[in-house]
């Protein structure tokens, strides 16, 4: 069953169309690649997604229904954004690791979020780290358990691994590989990393805002 | 008890003090000669009007009239307030209501426990002072809305893409833009008496008023003016900060700002 299906999508802004006729759909715990030169509006179609601005064509169906028919704060939850280069909030890891607990109303699980920074090879007691003393690759590890704490059912990634070095790149890895599997994620990993799209199962490419490759290679 | 015994001659004479400010100005080249030149002439006429009209006020000494000017003390601080929002939405009447609001809370305290009385001696010149500590204290709020919206625009985006409500998305900024609007006047507190002697109280100590008693008065005029920029900011900053976004929850930035 597809979870997601873009259809027509186009996003025009002062006068420039940046995204045109865009269509594909997304099976349930999919993991799909999407690529394209700097510009391409890869960015502002995952945003679209994530409904963070609005399209100004086309439909975008989530579970069947128009994500324009769900609260958008509900549907965040349940398609949840990364950033590249993401921002982290507040002064330790524990502020971060706690935003999605404050926002539901709910206790902070402090076993949960010592598990989560154990599984990405970040010891229990980061979660009293400043977020100051943390390296770029920690960072991310962070931001990216920050999405997950509770699992959404898409996760979109945008160029998370940017940057990285080797190491890092390899542990992010390993988490989408966990988020996919483990968690059941649907995930849309935008990339500009060679590697990462030579083994892509499946590849969209967009080209100046338009889709213009739809790779399955399973 | 009046001390006080400024001829036209004298108050002349001190305009001859603007040469000094207009000589820095000329010197070293800062572009505001003519807007000082404005000011100063507009202030002239400003006072001599208010001067005028509170003591035709004063004499008739009526309600009505009393709570006009007040109302107009009022909006006009609104209508400051909202020329400090670049852009932000619906931001007159938000500073209209708040500073409404805050202004009447601290002088209807105040008439309550009969501290000050409803004439408009007194009413007029207080609801002054409290509007524009609140319109100060708003436009700051504004200023620094604007700015973190600006300046933190990923960290907001982050937090809505997590699921964070409106409210939760925005609430660093929101404690932020509060008390950025409150600093000036809590700061003003604290150095009272040390580093300057407010201007009310000098006018009363001027006017001939026992300082202790002034002093009084003035203790009374720093608790009202605290509620007052407190309440004024929080008002402000909690009814303009969903100017950012649209009903879609996302994050749009006022167009002056863009």
């Amino acid at each position: 069953m597809n979870i997601l299906e873009v259809e027509h999508v186009g996003f025009q802004a002062d006068n420039r169309q940046i995204l045109n006729d865009i269509n594909f759909t997304v099976a349930d715990q999919e993991v799909v690649t999407i690529s394209g030169p700097s510009g391409s509006g890869k960015s502002t179609l995952v945003r679209i997604i994530a409904t963070l601005q609005s399209r100004t064509a086309g439909e975008i169906t989530y579970n069947g229904k128009s994500i324009d028919s769900y609260d958008p704060i509900e549907y965040r939850r349940e398609v949840s954004y990364c950033f590249q280069q993401p921002t982290l909030f507040g002064d330790t890891v524990r502020d971060n690791l706690k935003f999605p607990y404050d926002i539901r109303n709910q206790a902070f699980d402090e076993q949960h979020a010592q598990n989560a920074l154990q599984s990405v090879d970040l010891a229990a007691n980061y979660l009293d780290k400043q977020i100051t003393e943390l390296s770029g690759g920690e960072r991310q590890r962070v931001a990216l358990l920050r999405n997950v704490m509770f699992p959404p059912r898409i996760l979109i990634l945008d160029e998370v691994t940017a940057g990285l070095d080797e190491t890092n790149k390899h542990i992010v890895h390993q988490m989408m590989q966990r988020f996919n599997q483990d968690d059941k994620i649907t995930m849309l990993i935008i990339t500009h990393d060679q590697e990462e799209m030579d083994s892509a199962k499946r590849l969209i490419t967009i080209e100046n805002g338009q889709l213009k490759g739809d790779e399955n290679r399973e | 008890m009046n001390n006080l015994a400024i001829s036209n001659t004298s108050l002349a004479m001190a305009a001859g003090l603007v040469l000094v400010a207009l000589f820095i100005g000329y010197r070293e080249r800062l572009g505001i000669d003519r807007d000082m030149v404005i000011g100063v002439i507009r202030a002239v006429i400003q006072l001599f009007l208010v001067g005028y009209l509170l003591r035709y006020v004063i004499k008739v000494d009526s309600i009505i009239l009393t709570v006009v000017l007040m109302l107009i003390i009022i909006f006009n601080a609104g209508y400051n307030a909202m020329k400090r929002s670049q852009g932000i939405p619906h931001t007159f009447w938000i500073s209209v209501g708040a500073i409404f609001i805050s202004t009447t809370v601290a002088v209807g305290t105040m008439v309550l426990t009969h501290a000050l009385r409803f004439i408009p001696a007194q009413m007029i010149p207080i609801t002054g002072m409290m509007a524009s500590q609140s319109m100060v204290a708003i436009g700051l709020c504004y200023r620094n809305l604007n700015s973190n919206f600006h300046d933190e625009r990923q960290q907001v985006l982050e937090k809505l893409s997590l699921g964070g409500t409106v409210k939760q998305s925005s609430m660093h900024i929101i404690r932020e833009s509060i008390k950025t609007g409150m600093q000036p006047t809590v700061d003003a507190t604290k150095t009272m008496g040390i580093v300057a002697l407010p201007g009310m109280m000098s006018g009363m100590i001027f006017a001939g008023v026992n300082p202790v008693y002034a002093i009084k008065y003035q203790i009374m005029v720093t608790f009202m003016l605290l509620a007052a920029t407190s309440l004024g900011s929080f008002l402000a900053v909690y009814w303009s900060y969903k100017g950012f976004y649209n009903n879609k929850a996302q994050l749009t930035l006022p167009e002056a700002k863009k």
